[in-house]
């Protein structure tokens, strides 16, 4: 180090006694160790990668995959390369975790709402669900929904039928769907788009409302009108088309929604619904009982308490541990694998048994959990944001 | 915000008046159409799949898959001829946990109280009528009495000598060399290859080695991360964040191949090593963001009183701070410690024979095809006990150490 270089007024005893000189040490025997830990390990690295005759780089991901995958949203054929498998892979990750998050959302608000219900049944039924379901493995849920309910279906022949809408057997869960991906996208869209439009519309009613006194009749008619305009997209515009059973066993039409996606998408709502379930029950404690009784005694209803008064309170506290929940279940769909689910894990997976590249893998996956957890906590303080309390 | 608990509305309210059942059944199940409609859908759902799930259960369920296999799904393929060891080793923790429950207990009126008296009826009752894994079952029924007479004896060993607890402490350390010695053979006893090591044991074993490991690790780095010194700080954040932001299964995968290649040409630690060193650094991520936050919810002004008082930063954080923001945190740490017990059924993936693993291998093997819900049913029983006995002990370590008035 550069401080036994000793001037005139160096007294070592003073400096050894200085908490500053410490500090400063600290840092750099903690950098050094570091340092001289990841040297000796990426040297081994380097030395193995050298004695296995392979060297680092990820121009192999544009070598053809040669390997066939179940299901994919974009169109793939084995001798795709292996960027494009790892593509169909993230694809079928991400309809997992938008699904599962979409769901998630509403199961766990509901069990945990429904922890404060007043009826008995209905109360102790949310605690028990919880109870349960939180102190089991995910694992074994998923092996479970997958083997021993969704395997238990029976074969094509003896199908199920739903309503005269769907389909359940042992090869998956039939759905009616758009006729095409086009079109089931762009009624996506819509309904997105129509939650939001309507969501600001009746923000903006509410306001003119506070603000002017005026009834505010012309916004509820846009909303109206926007519901059905979107309905109307929605049943006339999708080109609907209904399974329906083949002689002898199989669907034709519809969307054949595979086992495999539905055992994980079942255990993977299930399983996080659960926490879900205990941070909005968690939230909703912690509004202050005052607000309850302050809200009831202006004569609103207990529904509309909870939804006017005390939810949106609650939000402040339920939004940022519900980030972390999503962001558990996006990781914890690598599970899908177990069940040969082709999520980007089992890809990559694949592409490192063939490829035999562990390194270049391994980058590519966390490069792609953590962007996707990124973007979930940007949305998320976006929201966060905009339930937190406005101060002045 | 001031934060209610319901516990606290309902101390300060009058004592509810007492209802019939009819009065009851009213106001909890019937107040209006929607409670009556709810009530009417939800029984009648629940009465049909439990007379689906009890008439399965007794008629289409074939249970000998789990009495056939007891030994696997305990223990794994460890060699049978070596099973005293293991029952040894259930022995030892089992003393050491009815010396602890003694000693805890030693200022409890009676130790052995009427729900207490009940449990281990039902235990014995249990053993003893529970067909499928007798003989050896029977076993059992010594090491319930051993738990007895080991809390009594705790009991007068706790009154009598107030240093009992540090000794304790100081068995169940050693218990775990122990349990090591017992399960894996060497110094006189025969060595068992980490390959037979399997079921329940291996379960137990990686989850304990796991929680060890990961807690002083994870303890450092949030400590790191509240730093007031910048490359500390940095280093324990970028480990947080990165290793959150991948999942614990890639981890344990790559874990398998790539800590070899970290090492020195040709090193290759055991597997079961291996996937418990992935799954402590793992965890140790997660733990160390709820350290931090019960270091955040110690007030500074303790920090401050420490130092000026002329404490150091290590005495101010272990003898001050750290045992606040520990007993604040104990909850999110217990809570991570079952997730870290509940991600060892991971390691079957990796091809570890735990218990979620042993499973799998016996539900491949042909003579118990697709008795995949009798035994992922027992399976979860097992998980489930374990989970729910942590997450108790948790709520009652949080009461004892609960000073707030």
């Amino acid at each position: 180090m550069a401080h036994d270089s000793g001037g005139k007024s160096f007294d070592l005893k003073a400096m050894l006694r200085d908490e500053r000189f410490w500090k400063i040490a600290f840092q750099v025997i903690t950098l050094l160790v570091v340092f001289l830990l990841l040297s000796f390990f990426l040297g081994n690295l380097n030395r193995n990668l050298i004695q296995m005759g392979r060297a680092f780089g990820f121009s192999f991901l544009l070598n053809p995959a040669g390997f066939s995958i179940g299901e994919s949203l974009i169109q793939y054929r084995p001798n795709d390369p292996y960027w494009r498998a790892l593509m169909v892979g993230l694809g079928n990750t991400l309809t997992l975790v938008a699904a599962g998050i979409f769901l998630t959302t509403l199961l766990g608000t509901a069990a945990g709402v429904a922890s404060f219900s007043k009826n008995w049944l209905v109360h102790r039924l949310s605690r028990i669900y919880v109870g349960l379901v939180r102190n089991v493995p995910l694992l074994l849920q998923l092996f479970f929904w997958y083997f021993a309910i969704f395997g238990a279906l029976p074969s094509p022949d003896e199908q199920i039928g739903v309503l005269g809408l769907g389909f359940l057997n042992n090869r998956g869960v039939y759905i009616p769907w758009a006729s095409s991906a086009v079109l089931a996208v762009l009624g996506i869209a819509a309904t997105i788009g129509a939650a939001i439009a309507a969501f600001y519309l009746w923000q903006w009613r509410t306001k003119i409302r506070i603000e002017t006194g005026a009834g505010g009749q012309a916004q509820a008619i846009a909303v109206a009108v926007l519901g059905l305009v979107w309905l109307a997209i929605i049943v006339f515009g999708m080109n609907w088309t209904v399974p329906e059973g083949v002689e002898g066993g199989g669907v034709t039409g519809g969307l054949r929604l595979s086992r495999e996606y539905v055992a994980a998408l079942t255990s993977l709502v299930f399983y996080t619904s659960a926490f879900v379930a205990e941070i909005v029950r968690a939230g909703i404690q912690s509004v202050s009982k005052g607000q309850w009784e302050a809200a009831r005694s202006l004569g609103l209803h207990a529904g509309i308490v909870m939804r006017l008064v005390v939810f949106p309170q609650a939000l402040r506290v339920i939004i940022p541990p519900m980030n972390s929940e999503y962001m558990n279940l996006t990781k914890n769909t690598s599970l899908a694998f177990a069940i040969a689910f082709p999520e980007m894990y089992s890809v990559a997976t694949t592409t490192y048994n063939q490829t035999g590249r562990p390194v270049e893998v391994f980058v590519v996956l966390m490069a792609t959990y953590l962007i996707l957890c990124l973007l979930i906590t940007l949305v998320m303080n976006q929201f966060n944001r905009a339930v937190q309390f406005k101060e002045r | 915000m001031t934060t209610v608990t319901p516990d606290s509305f309902s101390s300060a309210r009058p004592d509810a008046v007492t209802l019939g059942p009819i009065a009851w059944a009213k106001k909890n199940l019937f107040s209006d159409w929607f409670n009556s409609l709810l009530t009417v859908v939800i029984v009648g759902i629940f009465s049909w799949g439990a007379v689906r799930l009890v008439s399965w259960a007794l008629t289409t369920a074939q249970w000998q898959v789990i009495p056939n296999n007891f030994g696997l799904f305990m223990t794994g393929t460890y060699p049978s001829q070596l099973y005293p060891r293991i029952w040894a080793l259930l022995a030892i923790v089992c003393g050491l946990a009815g010396l602890s429950w003694g000693v805890l207990g030693r200022n409890v009126s009676t130790l052995f109280s009427r729900s207490v008296l009940i449990g281990l009826g039902l235990v014995c009752a249990f053993i003893v009528l529970f067909p499928p894994t007798r003989p050896s079952s029977l076993k059992l029924l010594p090491i319930v009495a051993l738990v007895a007479i080991a809390a009594a004896a705790g009991r007068q060993m706790g009154r009598k000598y107030p240093s009992t607890g540090k000794w304790l402490s100081l068995g169940w350390f050693l218990s775990y060399f122990a349990a090591l010695w017992l399960i894996g053979g060497g110094l006189g006893l025969t060595p068992v290859s980490t390959n037979d090591w399997g079921g329940l044991v291996l379960t137990l074993f990686t989850a304990v080695t796991g929680i060890a490991l990961c807690f002083p690790l994870g303890l450092l780095l949030a400590l790191g991360r509240r730093s007031a010194l910048p490359v500390v700080r940095w280093l324990s954040t970028a480990y947080i964040e990165l290793v959150r932001g991948v999942p614990l299964v890639a981890l344990l995968f790559m874990g398998q191949v790539m800590i070899p290649l970290f090492l020195p040409v040709g090193a290759r630690p055991d597997r079961i090593l291996r996937a418990i060193i992935a799954l402590a650094l793992f965890s140790a991520a997660y733990l160390a963001e709820n350290v931090r936050a019960g270091l955040q919810a110690v007030p500074r002004g303790q920090n401050e009183a420490a130092m000026s008082l002329g404490l150091n930063t290590p005495t101010t954080l272990g003898l001050i701070v750290l045992p606040q923001a520990l007993k604040i945190a104990i909850p999110a740490i217990v809570g991570q410690f079952i997730s870290l017990f509940q991600d060892t059924t991971l390691l079957s993936i990796v091809g570890l024979a735990e218990l979620l693993g042993i499973g799998k291998s016996i539900l491949a093997n042909p003579s118990y095809l697709g008795r995949y819900a009798e035994v992922y049913l027992f399976l979860a029983v097992i998980y489930w006990l374990f989970c729910y006995a942590m997450s108790l002990a948790s709520r009652r370590i949080e009461e004892k150490l609960n000073t707030t008035h």
